[in-house]
């Protein structure tokens, strides 16, 4: 068990506000409850959706308002940070995952392919997820994601 | 081949969860993104509004000393001269200027008729697109035309949706010349068929003001009746001063922008303050406050507030009684240090400032300024009540209660407003009682928002078309966009960590006690936060500013490391180069205010004395025109044709660089030896004994 500083707390609980103003259009603390899962994202979490729809269980109000308040949020987020769940996901794991969508190991996967597998399992992407992906990682000529570069390129626009 | 169909449709676990991975990881990617923009659109926003709050408290510097410092003839030299009054005044007719002003036969642009038809409209578009210039004798003619067709409304401007006429409205336009001619594209020109309401914010900061300008009233006078403009907040010659207009219009009409631009005080004062439709939907730029008037403001003499910037006259008078008077000599350092530095004034609290035990009646004059203040500033919140806009200044931000009790009152149905930037060029508060409508697209950035117009059925109910003008012809993915505006909005965050380079390295130093060169995060973001008063996610932003250490500390002196800022010469200093960048904009402003024919870039500069410049003689140059000196010019000769001209400032000034004019009007070049902040320029050095001197800007900072 770690013990933390006061002052690491209130670091950390600093750093979730200033995530939440971002999107705090207002600025009156509260955030339209759509935008929880991108304010969990931008501070550095990897949640899945059904780990978010259990984060919200626990900072709407008891009546949902289609609204999230900064004082129901800030204490459940700061023990998500202090627990360091929902870890980020290395480069690597990232690209066993590509691989293991790879039936025939060559290094890349067929548009219907990827198309199948993220609209139908796991946690399906919408429409809209999908085709912008493919905007992205699809490489037109040959209708083939080419996992690698895929990734190689959005890892750096991360940095 | 094989009807094994369940082979080809079974998945192993393996094969799910890595599903779940890629579809988490791609979601997370997608967040940073929608991060990464809504950052930067808040520093784009943040910036401006600092700007804008710095604005008026120039401008109430400004309005002391032009009351206090300065010869009552010589304030409307200042913006003006005989000349052009007289014509703002008496009104000359299109003739006259036909008479007065020629069109060479070389011009090729559209060529107007009064009174104007469609085909000149469709001339003034054509011409536009193709970035041709209208000659400054239409313009002059249309300002005129549109003065006096302006001058019959009234204040508020009553329309109905008869027969199954849509009308359209649109907001803010900026200068975007482009978005104009999109939304005539998409939605037709107007016509008695087509009616329009345009909701203020024409000009400023975009690079087609003018042009918007001249399409607009063109049209105004075709259709009268179906062409609606209202007064916005930019329509208010000191904030073009600021954002850009008058230099636009300066440098497109060099022998005749003087007297565009005086014109165009008096037309803009006669722009309607708002529309209302069916008596049911009030249109108006800003907002409103819990003292809107709408009957007082359809009453009032609108005219007479050309700048809603400064407080009227009576006003300010009344004020000056109840503060002390500051003696003139130490004027500027005191006024400079008491206004422009401060932040936290708040413009039309300033008019309320008679707490202390004043006996006087209230001033009818300030609550017209305040009524129109109000209704041109104010911005919607959803917290109920009405609170001073501290972001802005000026206005206030006023909640859903006050939004319904002002419907109650009069009747009505909904708010149209303008005035704030919106990513999807619209937006929809206090219940669906208030629209915002804004139709700037890509206003801070290449894909930083889109634009939009309203579509107003004859049920009221409203459609909005959305748009988005783009110079690419293949349309950026949004990532790219994204990176667009992040660089863009970095670099002026950037920009205004430099002008306060001095400050921010003293409030690191305060962390720092032991000189390590080190600050904790959190120490580095308050000292970031409590010098630029910026609200933004420092934390966030930090890998793109500083440089961190191994142990997780920031080398706070890496955030100036990258910025490119030419090499500084041991004369000039450097506190006085991040001073200078800092106050850049208002030097402008303030240079452009002395800068009387507005020709860019001159100041006279007359000698006290015309003698002969002698060995070792110091002679004092002094400004003409322009009172409260900023600066003195002394000059001393090392021999007869060599002289030195130093500029010695008790204030700061904006870059300038002189030569001097010899008695045959000869201009002799001089020798350089000090750079500068801008260019390669340096300290000028008279061959010429005359004493005429002129000092042209964008060149040499002076030693002080």
């Amino acid at each position: 068990m770690f013990l933390f500083a006061d002052g690491a707390v209130a670091e950390i609980e600093k750093k979730i506000i200033e995530a939440f103003e971002v999107f705090d259009h207002e600025c009156n603390k509260t955030v339209d409850v759509r935008e929880i899962g991108s304010i969990v994202r931008s501070l550095g979490c990897f949640p899945t959706e059904a780990e978010l729809h259990e984060l919200l269980a626990k900072v709407e109000e008891e009546e949902p308002t289609g609204y999230i308040n900064l004082e129901k949020f800030l204490p459940v987020m700061t023990k998500v940070l202090l627990d360091r769940s929902y870890q980020p996901i290395p480069e690597d794991v990232l690209l066993h995952a590509f691989e293991a969508l790879d039936e025939n190991k060559c290094g890349y996967i067929t548009k219907e392919e990827l198309v199948k597998y993220l609209t139908e399992e796991g946690e399906p992407f919408t429409q809209e997820e999908m085709e912008d992906m493919l905007s992205t990682a699809l490489d037109p000529e040959t209708n083939t994601v080419r996992y690698r570069d895929y990734i190689s390129m959005m890892i750096v626009d991360e940095t | 081949m094989g009807c094994n169909s369940s082979v080809a449709y079974r998945r192993s676990e393996k094969a799910i969860r890595a599903a779940i991975l890629i579809q988490n990881w791609y979601r997370f990617t997608k967040a940073r993104l929608e991060t990464r923009r809504r950052y930067s659109l808040s520093i784009f926003q943040s910036i401006e509004y600092a700007d804008e709050q710095d604005q008026l408290q120039l401008a109430n510097f400004f309005t002391f000393m032009l009351d206090h410092c300065t010869h009552p003839d010589s304030v409307s030299h200042i913006l003006t001269s005989p000349g052009v009054s007289q014509v703002v005044d008496e009104g000359l007719s299109l003739t006259e200027f036909e008479n007065r002003i020629d069109v060479p036969d070389s011009y090729y642009g559209p060529r107007l008729s009064f009174p104007l038809t469609v085909e000149d409209a469709n001339a003034l578009l054509h011409a536009f697109r193709n970035e041709q210039l209208l000659h400054a004798r239409y313009v002059l003619q249309l300002l005129c035309e549109t003065r006096r067709v302006l001058k019959e409304m009234p204040n508020i401007t009553h329309l109905s949706t008869s027969y199954s006429k849509e009308i359209t409205v649109c907001g803010d336009l900026h200068g975007n010349l482009d978005d104009l001619l999109l939304i005539f594209y998409k939605n037709g020109l107007p016509s008695e068929q087509n009616p329009y309401v345009f909701n203020g914010d024409f000009v400023d900061r975009g690079k087609n003001s003018m042009e918007i300008l001249i399409i607009l009233f063109a049209f105004l006078l075709i259709y009268p009746n179906d062409l609606h403009l209202n007064r916005g907040n930019h329509e208010d010659y000191i904030m073009n001063l600021r954002y850009g207009f008058t230099k636009e219009v300066s440098k497109k009409y060099k022998d005749h922008g003087k007297l565009i631009l005086c014109l165009l005080r008096d037309v803009f004062s006669w722009l309607p303050l708002a529309t209302i439709i069916d008596s049911k939907v009030l249109i108006l730029h800003g907002g409103i406050s819990d003292t809107t008037d709408l009957d007082f403001l359809n009453a009032l003499e609108r005219s007479k507030l050309k700048s809603l910037m400064r407080p009227p006259k009576s006003v300010r008078d009344r004020q000056d009684q109840l503060k002390e008077r500051i003696p003139t000599t130490r004027l500027s350092k005191h006024i400079a240090n008491q206004n422009v530095a401060g932040k936290t004034q708040h413009i039309s609290s300033s008019g309320s400032t008679e707490s202390s035990g004043s006996n006087l009646p209230p001033d009818p004059a300030l609550k017209e300024w305040k009524q129109i203040l109000d209704i041109l500033w104010s911005d919607p919140r959803s917290q109920n009540g009405c609170t001073p806009n501290k972001s802005r200044g000026g206005g206030c931000y006023f909640g859903p209660d006050v939004t319904a009790k002002l419907f109650e009152r009069y009747n009505l149905k909904m708010l149209i407003r303008s005035h704030e930037f919106k990513p999807e060029g619209y937006e929809i508060s206090h219940d669906g009682k208030v629209i915002t409508i804004f139709s700037a697209s890509n206003y801070y950035e290449e894909g930083s928002n889109r634009g939009a117009y309203i579509k107003l059925n004859p049920e009221l109910i409203p459609r909005f078309v959305q748009y988005q003008v783009s110079k690419y012809t293949r349309r950026q993915n949004l990532q790219e966009r994204v990176g667009t505006i992040e660089s863009s909005a970095l670099k002026s965050l950037r920009e205004k960590i430099y002008a306060h380079r001095s400050e921010l390295t003293s409030a690191f130093a305060q962390y720092d006690l032991n000189s390590t060169g080190r600050i904790s995060v959190s120490d580095w973001a308050a000292a970031m936060e409590s010098v630029l008063q910026l609200e933004l996610p420092w934390r966030m932003l930090r890998a793109q500013l500083v440089q961190m250490t191994p142990n997780g500390e920031a080398d706070y002196m890496s955030c100036f490391y990258d910025l490119k800022i030419g090499q500084p010469t041991k004369e000039v200093q450097p506190a006085l180069v991040e001073t200078l960048c800092r106050y850049r904009r208002d030097l402008e402003i303030i240079f452009n205010i002395i800068d009387k024919d507005h020709s860019g870039e001159r100041i006279r500069i007359r000698s006290s004395s015309s003698q002969i410049l002698q060995k070792e003689q110091r002679t004092i140059f002094k400004c003409e025109g322009f009172p409260p000196l900023p600066f003195e010019l002394t000059s001393s000769c090392r021999n007869r044709s060599l002289a030195t001209c130093t500029i010695r400032s008790t204030w700061m000034m904006p870059p300038m660089l002189f030569t001097s004019m010899s008695e045959r009007n000869v201009r002799t070049r001089i020798a350089s030896t000090k750079s500068c902040l801008y260019s390669g320029w340096g300290t000028w050095f008279s061959t010429d004994s005359t004493c005429t001197a002129n000092l042209i800007s964008h060149g040499v900072i002076w030693q002080v």
